[in-house]
């Protein structure tokens, strides 16, 4: 019987160490991250990291200036967020407020498929599908740009948006809409006065959470919108972000252990940072909403 | 009588929103069925890549995936499994417990690339020694991380699918708790499991930017030796074959682009099926 005993301690501590597996991940993220930064930062302080308006580790004239990429980043996100935002809500609007439940059960996977695509594979479509079509309603732009990687990014993430939504509408009482019905509205009136102002900590989740997928978005960017380091926010050409240098960096043989190769932690680490702070405010909103409903 | 209108107005874009995706999926696909189906055929598949295009195939990037799909599984699986067990049949309701929740559920937002940066540091530098640097294993351990909180989070829902009679049944008949676990649980939530593993490695096969940071090859005229070295040996995948050759100008190699899609999509298609399959199973098995 003791060995019996034994036998279920020791099963459960391999157990347990399975689980706590995920700190050791997160701690080796954050040590990896900080530990190839601080040996960035001893070379390049990070006033001019913060400061510098160019971007060009890579050449003989080198200047850090991170925001060069995070303009990128932040442009390709904004795009991205322009089209799931309101494809995403409405499509939940759609499913809470209108669909039949039958309906329901059909319509909600097959926006899901959208997320299951490879993100090379909506790299492909950005550059030689939706660039030309957009040539050709503007001819100026480059063959290369953020506007092309935005959008497919954007239909993309209409399913996280979508899904996290309609979760957040669904969960709205019945009366209160009851309520507004036995006034006289209409659906529009019940969906636009009452159910989306009650839900809105829920969307708004949704909607930061959709951002934080945005900003790390890799194959998308790095194939259509270029590999150009430019501080711009004109959507019509090339630009590099954050995740598409990473990928260039990882492509090309710079020697482990150089400035240039500590290069990508440093943005990985302001990557990682600003996806954190997006995460943690999505994760609050969205028990703000499940307080909200008690 | 103009708010009639606005009402129907609004009710037709929310039906348009909800089949946008579904209209862009099937762009998508005949986009690249039109570029690619001309190219596709046994030729193609097992051949090697070469600089001419209509030469070229996509045999290592299709070895290279099957391989890392294969040992991603083999250390995520047992692991993801173990820590589903300890979640939802050992652990206290304690705050480490919950710390370990928050982390689960915070690594799943952290973008894929980043998890590349971690594996390149750790098993390509760190543990050359045991990995051999840039190898299909360094890519099987970075992968195996990124996958395993989806795998924890879908093995904890199926355990705790499991009716508590099932249990007590057996703590009734004298079973320590790992009897039970093993006897009594594990068989019942099994196929809801491999449903969620199937799913979480079809996000690995999937996946470019990790192995792209931990230095996997774009172009690879050789297959592994077929021993343990081929743990060793450097490694390319269906996602970044593709990637290679979209990046490309001439429009000769996007068509190997395009059918190579056909290829991974296929491939994303039965491991969905595979899932689905499971997962009626599993119902039906619960009722």
């Amino acid at each position: 019987m003791k060995g019996q005993r034994i036998k279920e301690k020791a099963l459960e501590g391999i157990f347990a160490l399975c689980a706590s597996l995920s700190i050791f991940t997160t701690i080796g993220v954050i040590a990896v991250l900080l530990f190839e930064s601080i040996a960035f930062f001893r070379e390049i302080p990070i006033s001019r990291f913060l400061t510098e308006t160019q971007w060009t580790p890579l050449f003989a004239e080198k200047h850090f200036g991170i925001i060069v990429l995070a303009s990128a980043t932040f442009l390709t996100t904004a795009i991205a967020m322009a089209v799931a935002l309101p494809f995403g809500l409405m499509a939940a609007v759609y499913m809470s407020e209108y669909a039949s439940e039958r309906a329901r059960r059909i319509l909600k996977p097959s926006i899901e498929v959208l997320a299951g695509i490879p993100t090379v594979v909506y790299g492909y479509f950005a550059l030689l599908f939706v660039t030309p079509l957009l040539k050709k309603l503007i001819p100026s732009i480059s063959g290369f740009n953020a506007l092309s990687a935005g959008i497919v990014m954007g239909i993309m993430i209409i399913p996280t948006v979508a899904s996290l939504s309609e979760d957040a509408l669904y969960a709205v009482p019945r009366s209160l809409r009851e309520g507004a019905y036995a006034l006289g509205a209409s659906t529009r009136q019940v969906v636009t006065g009452i159910v989306i102002p009650a839900a809105s900590s829920g969307i708004l989740a949704s909607f930061i959470l959709g951002v934080s997928r945005a900003l790390g978005e890799t194959m998308i960017v790095a194939i259509a919108a270029g590999q150009t380091p430019r501080l711009t926010l004109n959507p019509l050409v090339p630009v590099e972000t954050m995740t598409a240098y990473i990928v260039q960096v990882s492509l090309g043989d710079v020697p482990t252990g150089s400035l240039e190769f500590r290069t990508i932690f440093a943005v990985g680490l302001t990557l990682f940072l600003m996806n954190l702070a997006f995460n943690l405010l999505s994760y609050h909103l969205a028990r703000r909403q499940r307080r909200y409903r008690l | 009588m103009k708010g009639k209108w606005l009402d129907e107005t609004f009710r037709a874009f929310a039906f348009f929103s909800t089949l946008i995706g579904i209209l862009v999926l099937c762009l998508l696909l005949a986009d690249v069925l039109k570029d690619g189906l001309p190219r596709l055929s046994w030729k193609f598949i097992t051949s090697f890549p070469s600089r001419r295009a209509e030469e070229a195939g996509i045999l290592p990037a299709l070895v290279g995936s099957a391989m890392l799909l294969v040992l991603t599984a083999l250390f995520a699986f047992p692991v993801g499994v173990a820590a589903g067990i300890y979640l939802e049949e050992y652990a206290p309701d304690n705050p480490f417990t919950r710390f370990i929740e928050l982390n689960i559920a915070n690594l799943a937002g952290v973008p894929s690339i980043i998890y590349g940066l971690l594996g390149l540091e750790i098993f390509v530098r760190a543990m050359r020694g045991i990995t051999g640097g840039r190898s299909i294993l360094s890519g099987a351990l970075t992968m195996a991380l990124l996958v395993l909180p989806v795998i924890i989070v879908s093995a904890r829902e199926a355990i705790r699918a499991v009716p508590k009679s099932i249990r007590e049944a057996g703590y009734a008949l004298g079973a320590t708790k790992w009897q039970v676990v093993r006897d009594q649980v594990l068989p019942v939530a099994m196929p809801g499991i491999l449903t969620g593993t199937i799913l979480a490695l079809s996000r690995a096969i999937g996946e470019t930017a990790p192995l792209i940071t931990i230095g996997a090859l774009t172009y690879i005229a050789f297959l592994p030796p077929l021993s343990l070295k081929a743990l060793h040996s450097p490694f390319t995948v269906l996602p970044i074959q593709i990637f290679n050759w979209v990046s490309r100008p001439q429009e000769a190699f996007h068509a190997n682009a395009a059918a190579a899609i056909i290829v991974l999509l296929l491939l994303l298609l039965s491991m969905n099926a595979a899932a689905i399959y499971l997962r009626n199973r599993f119902q039906q098995r619960l009722e």
